[in-house]
């Protein structure tokens, strides 16, 4: 089928590799990876070079990038939270990058696959999960108790709060990948129906002007849910190491 | 005297049109301020984001739930108590966070007062 809506996410080897049994290839996948890490590093390496003290417009849009996750940490994580500013701010350029070189047509999501994600929210909870132990030691484990609850239902609420816990780095791969995913699913199918009503004649084509006014506004949509979902995953970000950073409250 | 007394007058004459474009200045500047502070609040408050972040977290506290229960029959044999039980706590989890994420209950573990407090 032609527009088979499913057809953009197929990952498709480009440099067949394989070593001990393990299928190494680079991918499609790995090539628009490639390009976010390049397009990412040019952006705020080139528009930083010129170190003007009146930034022009590409040091003012890297600063301005620079400012807003920089305030995004502070507030939710407080100063000290500025010491996994590195972390945050290369996780929100990643997904920006990779959400945005998906909008261009035919290139690759890259955040649309699940296991992209969910590596990402792994390295996040991780990284939580291990600074809060070195950090605190088992005080840490504070986090899961509730203060001011009897002694009866201590257990059970611990239980759910370390299920609810363990649930953040599911919640955090699945909202950005069920994102990507159903918005590109969406502009396809869109455009799938401009072509087979295209194909109807001329009362075909009339008709097919109302899709292709859906796409204009989707296609906006989804610029926007490009930025907002990096945006979104680095406040998550910063909420957790928060608790990583104080668990007691 | 006669010479501070038209002074004086010659003030208050001024006085109502400068009063009047003192207050306008106030209110174009109370106005500008408080679109400065509206607007870093924006992006977050956005309802389509908002509510895929909850349907997010509900369907991650039950799957997570379910995958636990699954994972727990599987080592002891205990099908199917282990996947009720799990499935059950999983959605009480997904619940918690719900609620959190919409900011009914304080981010993290809170005394029953402070919850009292927010809802």
């Amino acid at each position: 089928m032609a527009n088979d809506p499913i057809k953009q996410f197929r990952i498709e080897p480009i440099v067949p590799v394989e070593i001990g049994g393990l299928d190494l290839s680079f991918t499609n996948s790995s090539l628009f990876m490639v390009a976010t890490v390049v397009g990412a590093s040019a952006f705020l390496i080139a528009s930083t070079s010129g170190r003007g003290l009146v930034p022009g417009r590409w040091q003012s849009a890297a600063e301005m990038t620079y400012e807003f996750v920089a305030q995004t940490l502070r507030d939710s994580a407080g100063n000290d939270g500025m010491r996994f500013f590195p972390f945050v701010f290369s996780l929100f350029m990643f997904i920006l990058v990779a959400n945005l070189w998906g909008m261009i047509p035919y290139f690759f999501t890259v955040t649309s696959h699940i296991i992209i994600t969910a590596v990402l929210a792994m390295a996040v909870i991780l990284t939580v999960v291990f600074f809060g132990f070195w950090k605190h030691g088992l005080g840490f484990l504070k986090l899961f108790v509730p203060s001011g609850v009897p002694g009866v239902l201590l257990p059970f609420i611990v239980v759910i709060e370390v299920l609810s816990f363990l649930s953040r780095p599911i919640s955090l791969s699945i909202r950005l990948f069920a994102n990507m995913l159903a918005g590109h699913i969406t502009l396809k199918v869109f455009a799938g129906f401009v072509v087979s009503l295209g194909s109807l004649g001329v009362v075909g084509v009339i008709g097919a002007i109302l899709p292709v006014l859906a796409i204009i506004a989707l296609t906006a949509l989804e610029f926007l849910v490009a930025a907002l979902q990096a945006y979104v995953f680095a406040i998550l970000t910063s909420l957790y190491l928060n608790d990583a950073l104080h668990p007691s409250h | 005297m006669s010479d501070r007394d038209t002074k004086d007058h010659g003030r208050d004459a001024d006085d109502p049109e400068l009063s009047q474009r003192l207050q306008a200045l106030e209110q174009r500047l109370s106005e500008s301020r408080a679109d400065a502070e509206g607007a870093p609040d924006q992006p977050p408050r956005q309802g389509t984001a908002l509510a895929l972040r909850l349907a997010a977290d509900f369907v991650a506290g039950v799957v997570l739930g379910a995958a636990l229960g699954w994972g727990f029959d599987r080592l002891f044999g205990t099908s199917p108590f282990g996947l009720m039980v799990f499935l059950l706590l999983g959605f009480a989890a997904g619940v918690l966070s719900v609620v959190r994420t919409a900011g009914l209950v304080k981010p993290g573990p809170a005394g029953p007062d402070d919850i009292g407090d927010r809802l």
